[in-house]
């Protein structure tokens, strides 16, 4: 398990590190990126609201949980943002008996928060 | 989904009163199993206490802690309320006539006469009630020392829950049992999510205990529910726990001795069956 999610990371970090060289995103747009970054990480680990650190690791948390898969690799694992957007908004479409909160359906997040959580996330 | 397809049968079996039996024994074995194959390094009777029994690293504190208990001195509190005569003359004793034996082993029961499950904490205040006292309040104080009085002289005997061949009785356990499948709350998660499905799992930091053994060491004494903020000193019966973790899934809690809570720790406490009463328990 360790391993294969290490090599993952790995792997992300070169494609990160690629994206990096060619320079291809406009500065502006990354400073606004970031700002929305860093407020998803503050939904992800606020406890009144993603709380996602109860159940999964994610970087930079602290006594995180380990109910659910750790987040790291992210864009390895989900290619379609699409896609794992949805498993956060309602991951009962994936698992109809999970443990994860659906949390777009029963407004835990509304849907700009979701996507700003899932932005965060994304770049895990 | 196989577990709901179970809690499905079992709720059709209320129409076959006579294929009845079977089920209740039935769930209590694969219950049991499960947790005897989830957790294979932990003596099968040493589930009755709760997170302890699979976490080596906490139970060494919490060992240290028992060789003190904060709950010695409610004990003492509920001996000397127990023994203390009614106005009418008469006492707990005349109630519980057993006592001394230990009776905490046969709560909660069906009481087919009246058709309603009877915990021990309800059997104490329709005590007072009958003898023209008032009742206890829910939760906490004089409730929780006698009830913890009544484990204490009781250690050691072991659970035996009956649910009789009566549909009214099978109908309260799968009551019980649904409560304990179901999804609830805006967070939507059973109690079988965290302490079936994930039991051994972290939580934050918390382990989660398993279910097997909850009931059995009841009431407690809980640091968190001492001191100030607490507004407590740490003494709680079973229905505070089932509320506060309906409140950790933003579910409003049942009230306490409420038939949905009689018959979740019916059926809770039928699944601890065979295991030996160890209230009260410190927690953290
Ligand atoms: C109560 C536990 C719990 C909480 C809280 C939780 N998750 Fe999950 N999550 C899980 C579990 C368990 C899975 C594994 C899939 C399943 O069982 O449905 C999962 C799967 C995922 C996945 C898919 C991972 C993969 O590689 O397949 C993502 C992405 C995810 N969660 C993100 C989040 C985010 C973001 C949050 C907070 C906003 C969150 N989760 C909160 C339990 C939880
Ligand atoms: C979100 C997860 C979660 C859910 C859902 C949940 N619990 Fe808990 N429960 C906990 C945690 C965390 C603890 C404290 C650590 C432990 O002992 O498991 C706990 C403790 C308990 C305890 C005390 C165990 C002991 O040995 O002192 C009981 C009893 C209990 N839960 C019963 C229930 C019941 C019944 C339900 C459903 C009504 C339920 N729980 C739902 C998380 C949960």
């Amino acid at each position: 398990m360790r391993r294969t999610a290490h090599l993952i990371k790995t792997s992300v970090s070169a494609t990160v590190l690629m994206g990096c060289l060619g320079m291809i995103v406009p500065l502006t747009a990354s400073a606004a990126d970031a700002a929305e970054i860093a407020k998803g990480k503050e939904l992800a680990f606020d406890r009144k609201k993603g709380n996602c650190l109860a159940c999964h690791y994610i970087e930079g948390g602290t006594l995180a949980g380990n109910i659910g898969p750790p987040l790291v690799a992210m864009k390895a694992r989900f290619p379609d943002y699409e896609k794992m957007k949805a498993q956060i908004a309602d991951p009962r479409t994936q698992n109809p008996n999970t443990i994860m909160i659906p949390f777009g359906p029963h407004k835990v997040l509304t849907a700009e928060e979701i996507e700003l959580v899932s932005q965060f996330i994304y770049t895990l | 989904m196989k577990k709901i397809a179970t809690v499905l049968t079992a709720a059709s079996l209320v129409i076959a009163p006579f294929a009845l039996q079977a089920a209740p024994e039935q769930d209590l074995k694969e219950f049991r199993e499960y947790y005897f194959k989830k957790f294979p390094d932990t003596p099968k009777d040493d589930f009755i206490n709760g997170v302890y029994s699979i976490d080596p690293p906490s139970r060494e504190q919490w060992e240290a802690f028992e060789d003190f208990p904060s709950y010695e001195i409610y004990v003492d509190k509920g001996e000397e309320i127990f023994n203390k005569p009614f106005a009418n003359g008469k006492g707990f004793a005349d109630c519980f006539p057993d006592y001394k034996k230990g009776v905490r082993q046969n709560y909660p029961y069906f009481d087919t006469q009246n058709d309603e499950v009877v915990t021990l904490e309800a059997a104490i205040n329709k005590c007072l009630i009958d003898n023209g006292e008032k009742p206890f309040k829910h939760k906490t104080g004089n409730l929780a020392y006698v009830s913890g009085y009544i484990a204490y002289l009781s250690r050691g005997n072991t659970f035996n829950i009956k649910v009789p061949d009566d549909p009214e009785a099978i109908a309260a356990y799968n009551r019980g049992k649904k409560h304990f499948y179901a999804k609830r709350g805006q967070l939507n998660m059973a109690c079988a999510d965290c302490h079936y499905n994930y039991a051994g799992s972290r939580i934050r930091a918390d382990i989660l205990s398993p279910a097997l053994g909850h009931p059995t060491g009841f009431p407690v004494y809980r640091n968190k529910w001492a001191g100030e903020s607490a507004k407590g000193d740490g003494m709680g019966t079973l229905h505070r726990r089932y509320g506060g973790c309906n409140k950790q899934v933003r579910a409003k809690p049942f009230k306490p001795q409420s038939d949905e809570y009689k018959a979740l720790e019916y059926f809770h406490t039928y699944m601890s069956n065979g295991l030996e009463v160890n209230g009260p328990s410190q927690r953290k």
